[in-house]
């Protein structure tokens, strides 16, 4: 079949690669219909997760058709459209029990890079590097589901196929940051990074009854589409001082609650910029943490903080006096997809979620290269490129 | 094996199904005590499914008399927590290294065995890892020695 595979940093080729096969009995095969950029992608062509093999297949946000089913598996069968969830879960571990399917302790198979970095294993992923499982990605005609019981969810007909594909990640990724972060009706809400998750958690925020939410980019386009399609307000933060101006729009309190959905690459204006970017060149740092420092100082006393953005090792100059000070709550997690997807289809059914305008382009799996391009270097107003497999 | 009488001959940590198999390796045991740390997993599922009527789950009985095992129930209802650790010495310094690069330091099997244990007793299989397409570059050969032996490595 052909899949778009990883060969090295900004480096990406779509090839010839054997067909998946069931290898166990919980597996189903997915015929992949449509499967999209994630900013996670970005960290790894950058190079910034480590454990990539050249030939990897990539890819995690997706929806198709299943073809096959292992001998096991109870709630699907072939020909079933489904979403399936970025995250790989069991259903069955204390973790998973507990609504925590992104700690699932039995879906990464390869454990022991994840152990030695961060002190224990959080769950596979789809086609996210052999740190996290080593599993083929959906950038393919083909993928195997593991543990697909768990993890797929039928669409249902009133959803259209375009909507639904980001109910496998950026929308329950935004949902979980509102979420977990402690969202309550009347809250103001200040979100970083207006991509495909920064929206979805913002729109997360006003249905969980946010007074304000306050969404924060520097992409005229990201701005006016959050605006139009979320019901949010913007600030960009190239033009003001985001902290200054948060402050103002907030009575001097700042944000209840501050989701930060930005991640490692983080830009920045300022000193700071130059400082990580070329500590993070010699090795010295890891991750660019700049949207998080802003959520910090931003964040009300007592507030809570939420990293939605990919971190994966260390950074620097982190002001965790303000976080002691200021008696704040810092969380973070990859996403609990399987805990709110149900919920989010629902909500789509209903027409009170809709995510289709983040797919602003769409193409072949051949033309997947190029999507990338557009979509890491933001050209062309890109916000989600949409490859069709089977197109 | 019935909950509560688990529980209460756990109090030295080994449920007592167990602790019959492992008298007859007790001598070996003490000889062998730098084997070290118990590696643990917690399992969750009651005691008696863990180890029904005593047996062992098949990846750890595998192993037979190279291990021992201990078997306690874990604490706020979480199930079980399993241990093993091996009975033959373990390398140190540089021959661990070495042992551990080739796959052949005892603790890696007994890692695997026992991550393999958890994820067959709590969702009936072992999962198995992806089939990579078959082109080795140089990083990847690193990355490929590594992901081979990642299911006997860790913190465990
Ligand atoms: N937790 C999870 O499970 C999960 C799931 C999906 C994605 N993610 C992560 O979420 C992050 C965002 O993903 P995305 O797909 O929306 O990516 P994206 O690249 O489309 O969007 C990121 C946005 O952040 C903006 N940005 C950069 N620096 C900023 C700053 N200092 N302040 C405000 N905005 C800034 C960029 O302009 C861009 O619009 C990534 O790190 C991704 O890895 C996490
Ligand atoms: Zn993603
Ligand atoms: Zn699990």
């Amino acid at each position: 079949m052909k899949a778009l595979c990883w060969q090295g940093v900004n480096e990406l080729t779509v090839e010839r690669v054997p067909d998946p096969r069931i290898l166990n009995a919980q597996d189903a095969i997915v015929k992949v219909l449509l499967t999209t950029t994630c900013g996670s992608d970005l960290h790894l062509l950058g190079g910034y997760i480590p454990s990539m093999r050249a030939g990897d297949v990539i890819g995690h946000e997706f929806l198709g058709q299943i073809v096959e089913v292992g001998s096991e598996v109870r709630r699907h069968k072939v020909d079933d459209r489904v979403v399936v969830c970025s995250i790989i879960g069991c259903g069955r571990c204390w973790h998973c029990e507990h609504d925590m399917w992104s700690l699932c302790e039995n879906s990464n198979v390869k454990p022991a890079l994840t152990e030695m970095m961060w002190g224990s294993d959080p769950a596979g992923i789809f086609g996210y590097s052999h740190a996290l499982g080593g599993y083929r990605g959906s950038h393919a005609e083909y993928v195997r589901v593991p543990f697909v019981d768990y993890g797929a969810f039928s669409v249902p007909d009133g959803v259209d196929d375009m909507n639904a594909l980001f109910a496998s990640d950026a929308a329950p990724t935004g949902w979980m940051g509102a979420d977990l972060g402690g969202v309550r009706p009347g809250d103001v809400v200040a979100v970083w990074g207006c991509g495909g998750v920064g929206q979805m958690a913002a729109r997360a925020a006003i249905l969980l009854g946010a007074d304000r939410v306050i969404a924060i980019d520097k992409y005229p386009e990201r701005l006016a589409m959050t605006e139009r399609h979320i019901g949010a307000e913007t600030i960009d933060y190239t033009r003001t001082d985001v902290i200054a101006e948060l402050k103002e729009r907030t009575g001097g309190r700042g944000p209840d609650v501050c989701i930060e959905a930005v991640g490692l690459e983080a830009d920045a204006t300022g000193p700071q910029r130059v400082y990580d970017k070329a500590k993070q060149r010699l090795g010295l740092e890891l991750d660019r943490p700049f949207a998080v420092r802003e959520a910090v100082y931003a964040c009300r006393k007592g507030g809570s903080v939420f990293v939605l953005g990919v971190f994966a090792g260390l950074v620097d100059k982190f002001p965790l006096g303000a976080i002691m000070n200021k008696g704040l709550t810092l969380r973070g997690a990859q996403q609990h997809g399987q805990r709110y997807i149900p919920r989010l289809l629902d909500l789509m059914d209903k027409g009170e979620l809709r995510t289709a305008h983040l797919a602003t382009h769409t193409m072949t799996l051949d033309e997947a290269p190029r999507g990338y391009d557009l979509f890491k270097n933001k050209k062309d107003g890109c916000v989600r490129a949409v490859f069709r497999p089977w197109a | 094996m019935n909950r509560a009488v688990l529980g209460a001959v756990t109090v030295g940590g080994i449920g007592v199904g167990v602790t019959r198999w492992l008298t007859s390796r007790r001598t070996k045991a003490r000889a062998v005590r730098e084997a070290g740390r118990w590696m643990m997993v917690t399992i969750n599922r009651d005691p008696d499914e863990v180890v029904p009527d005593g047996r062992l789950p098949e990846p750890l009985a595998r192993l037979g008399d190279t291990i021992e095992v201990q078997v306690r129930e874990a604490p706020g209802g979480r199930g079980t927590e399993l241990g093993a650790r091996p009975l033959r010495p373990v390398p140190a310094g540089v021959g661990e290294v070495l042992a551990r690069l080739e796959g052949e330091d005892p603790r890696q099997a007994v890692r695997r065995a026992l991550r393999q244990a958890k994820c067959l007793i709590e969702t009936g299989e072992v999962l198995r890892p992806d089939e990579q397409p078959d082109r080795p570059t140089p990083t990847g050969r690193i990355v490929d020695l590594a992901a081979q032996r990642a299911g006997g490595e860790g913190r465990l």
